[in-house]
């Protein structure tokens, strides 16, 4: 079972409290539920829609056909008809929209009616469609009144009530009219409540808070306002200080001042926040400070398309910050690496003592992944090279920027010992006092340039799938995993031998992660969400090896599956079969 | 017993002769003494300028970071460890230019931080140009014609913003500069020190002589109420003439630490985080 079922109306409509009962629903009873969201940057009227796919196998990717098309407003009928799958079924209320159609498939149901009538207020359409929606996929109620009952528990039994109400008649009014038509057997399952439903947003929030987060300051900003909303939920039982700062600098300077004081801190911001920090990036590097920065990408240039995706900030935030300095930068694919990942930048920001940036997009941060669990227990923390009392017998010898015996500088932690240290932002001695001789200028950008190289080591290898070798490589980082391991999966299903080559780890490029000569027989093939490719420019130059075709999309949406398969398609009719290369013909 | 000699630094001083900014540094070290502050419990965070180099001239945690940035750095650091006590440092550039937005927002937070303004009403560092509280009509290399826009006043600014301590001291009156910054440094809230001092090399109409003669404590009258809020702006409209230093308003509203559930029992850097806590949370999800 693969079904999408698409959700359209205005803003204020209560589109995601459909797709989230029904998704609710099915990962109770052990499915794979996938949400993407599509919303215009206003809090009332425009067009969105939540669009919500239910599989029995693992789905991260937007499908391109819809099975199930709710519209609550015109624009849906008008929009979106064209993603409708063969068999699809659009249900519309032709009381509230003035729609006509003469295909068996589209059906008017009088959510409106339905709902003053049955639930005393127009308000439940929601509800009602909810019910219809399950009704089409022959799937029991019961759970969804279930879910009702949870979602509106702090509205009273009224409120309730009349939502299952509501649902039980728009459910009934399907098996009554449409019996025929309920095309999407679900297969019955028990409820097991055991799989999770979570965005990209709470589980870079949730690995932050489990890697030891103390402190978190950040300004809102869409898409990464959802990570500072989830901590501040949970700061009081966790114990995080969160200061909603007065803009972006402010933001990551204080970071930088927790960071110096020895709590592990963080912000999240989009990339127009990020260039306000800039120059405190390269603050955080000059100064040895750890410090973790998620940066939640958006279409640019500037406030470019506010609630859509994009990955096109990957150039900005390898080159950002005056000066050079080291810095990690890692970009998730699903939930359980966002989980790892933030772990992980924490005890690189720890280790190196300079910042680490976190890559996410809308369509990562907004999206709903469903996952079979997270493993938290098994994160562990290292604060890095860290003297106490113990290690400093003359405290008046410490030195913050001494080279250390392992290249590290060793740092203490202010009024945790009897020590004090300077940290300084312009060039500094050993003891952190500014200067501007030559030699110790020197000294410290060899000290500072060579954890650079100690990162590199630490930088994992991109996720190979499916193993072996392949004539097509499809190299894509942070969000694409999901869509390009499903096109991947196309690929060999029509004959090709295609392989997804994943990066999440990306700066400092380790060229020793893959098998260059191996990927030198085959034809790479770039997947980003953005104009020139700069993922593809950057494995290029740092491998030596060729990018074949480069699958771009800036239009701010997601890719699905199939756009990647057509034009891998295409350009290989172009080349007369070009790509069916030496493994196919085995 | 902590004495002057503990605050003893080796580092070079690097500014100009007679610089005002000598004389601050005399009441700061003066101040802690008095204080019996421990250096290693000390924390002063400052920017980028003359007066931000003040830190590496005496023994304490030091953090000189961007300038501007003095204020959000000094936040992270007292809320990450509330036990430390935290200085903020920085010129008139530096504090009410670049970093006007974080000032504002230090005051409304009424966190528990000391901020001393070297204000020498000049770009000193960058070799004279004209600052926010440059007097109207002062000329420099950047305002040839004089300063066409009016000085910020600092004070009005932060009895409007209810900074909870607002006082004025001057670099030639050490021992009252002194006393302002202890009492500054026992407030358990936001404090603003705006410090009148001379430079001697590019501010020639506000020296040494013409503040000299012009200020007076405001503690010499005993009515003198810095509850009164209506009383502390006309106070802080005084400019000219006759220049008021002393403690121009104060209120006892509550601290940004001293309300926050996650530091109640102990600063952030004693907690740490129990891998196993997070299975109700994950429940959630389900």
């Amino acid at each position: 079972m693969d079904i999408s079922i698409r959700i359209g109306g205005e803003a204020g409509q209560g589109i995601q409290s459909i797709s989230s009962i029904i998704a609710r629903t099915f990962v109770r009873h052990d499915f794979y539920v996938f949400i993407n969201q599509d919303f215009a940057s206003r809090i009332r009227g425009g067009h969105n829609f939540d669009q919500v796919r239910i599989s029995n196998v693992p789905v991260q990717a937007v499908d391109d056909k819809v099975h199930i098309l709710i519209a609550l407003d015109k624009e849906t009928t008008r929009r979106d008809i064209d993603c409708m799958a063969e068999n699809g079924i659009l249900l519309f209320d032709e009381d509230a929209i003035d729609f006509t159609s003469e295909s068996p498939n589209h059906f008017s149901i009088p959510f409106g009616k339905i709902a003053s009538e049955v639930g005393k207020s127009k308000i439940m359409i929601n509800s009602v469609a909810t019910g219809a929606a399950i009704a089409l996929m022959d799937f029991d109620l019961q759970p969804v009144l279930n879910g009702l009952q949870e979602q509106f528990q702090q509205k009273g039994s009224e409120i309730i009530e009349n939502n299952q109400k509501c649902a039980i008649a728009g459910y009934d009014f399907i098996r009554k009219n449409l019996k025929e038509k309920s095309l999407f057997r679900a297969p019955s399952a028990k409820s097991v409540r055991q799989k999770m439903l979570l965005t990209g947003s709470q589980a870079l929030a949730l690995g932050a808070m489990a890697s030891g987060l103390k402190f978190y300051s950040g300004y809102p900003m869409s898409p990464s306002t959802a990570i500072m909303e989830f901590v501040s939920s949970r700061a009081d039982q966790y114990n995080i200080v969160l200061e909603q700062a007065e803009d972006e600098i402010a933001a990551i300077n204080m970071v930088i001042g927790a960071g110096f004081a020895g709590a592990r801190a963080m912000t999240a911001t989009s990339g127009g926040g990020f260039c306000l920090m800039a120059e405190s990036l390269s603050l955080a590097g000059m100064t040895e400070t750890p410090a973790v920065i998620v940066v939640a990408q958006r279409p640019g240039p500037s406030t470019g398309l506010p609630t859509r995706t994009e990955q096109a900030d990957l150039n900005f935030v390898m080159h950002a910050g005056h000066g050079e300095f080291p810095r990690a930068i890692l970009a998730p694919g699903h939930p359980a690496q966002a989980v790892h990942l933030m772990s992980k930048a924490f005890n690189l920001a720890d280790k190196y003592q300079t910042p680490v940036i976190v890559l996410g997009d809308q369509h990562f941060n907004d999206t709903f992944f469903t996952v079979d669990e997270l493993d938290l227990e098994s994160i562990t923390i290292d604060r890095g090279y860290i003297l106490t009392d113990q290690d400093l017998p003359s405290p008046r010898e410490y030195k913050r920027y001494s080279p250390g015996e392992s290249g590290i500088s060793p740092r203490i932690l202010p009024g945790l010992t009897k020590a004090v240290l300077y940290a300084d932002s312009d060039e500094h001695t050993e003891e952190g006092h500014i200067t501007e001789r030559a030699t110790i200028r020197n000294q410290m950008m060899r000290q500072r340039m060579q954890k650079l190289e100690r990162l590199r080591q630490e930088i994992g290898p991109p996720e190979i799938y499916p193993a072996g070798e392949a004539e097509l490589v499809l190299l894509g980082w942070g969000s694409t995993h999901g869509v390009i391991k499903e096109a991947v999966d196309r690929l060999n299903q029509n004959g090709m031998v295609a392989q997804m080559m994943h990066y999440s780890e990306l700066f400092p490029f380790n060229p020793r992660n893959i098998g260059i000569a191996e990927l030198r027989k085959a034809k790479i093939i770039a997947v980003e969400n953005n104009y020139t490719g700069q993922f593809a420019d950057f494995f290029s130059k740092a491998t030596g090896l060729s990018v074949h075709q480069r699958i771009l999309k800036y239009d701010g949406r997601p890719f699905t599956a199939r756009e990647i398969v057509d034009q891998i398609e295409d350009k290989n009719k172009e080349n007369n079969n070009g790509y069916r290369g030496r493994l196919s013909q085995r | 017993m902590v004495t002057v000699e503990d605050f003893h630094s080796d580092d070079p001083i690097a500014w100009c002769p007679g610089c005002g900014n000598f004389s601050i540094l005399k009441a700061l070290k003066k101040a802690l003494v008095d204080l019996q502050q421990k250096p290693h419990k000390l924390v002063i965070v400052s920017g980028i300028g003359q007066a931000p180099k003040t830190p590496h001239y005496l023994q304490s945690n030091c953090f000189n970071g961007l300038h501007g940035r003095t204020l959000p750095v000094a936040t992270g650091i007292k809320l990450a460890n509330h036990k430390l006590t935290v200085l903020a440092q920085g010129g008139d550039g530096d504090g009410y230019g670049e970093g006007g937005n974080h000032f504002l927002h230090a005051m409304r937070r009424n966190i528990d931080i000391t901020y001393l303004v070297h204000n020498n009403q000049v770009y000193g560092l960058t070799k004279g140009q004209a600052s926010p509280t440059s007097d109207l009509g002062f000329v420099t290399k950047t305002t040839p014609r004089g300063a066409i826009s009016p000085a910020c006043n600092p004070l009005l600014l932060a009895i409007a913003s209810d900074c909870s301590f607002v006082a004025r001291g001057f670099a030639g009156e050490i021992d009252h500069l002194a006393g302002l910054i202890i009492e500054g440094i026992r407030h358990k809230g936001f404090s603003l020190i705006d410090i009148l001092q001379p430079c001697v090399s590019f501010n020639r109409v506000n020296t040494f002589k013409w503040y000299t003669e012009r200020v007076y404590k405001i503690d010499a009258d005993s009515q003198y109420d810095a509850g009164d809020r209506l009383k502390a702006f006309q106070k802080a409209q005084q400019w000219g003439d006759k220049i008021p230093i002393g403690i121009f308003y104060r209120n006892q509203r509550p601290n940004l630490e001293e309300q926050i559930p996650a530091i109640a029992d102990q600063p952030l850097v004693a907690q740490q985080t129990d891998p196993d806590s997070f299975s109700e949370l994950l429940e959630t999800f389900k």
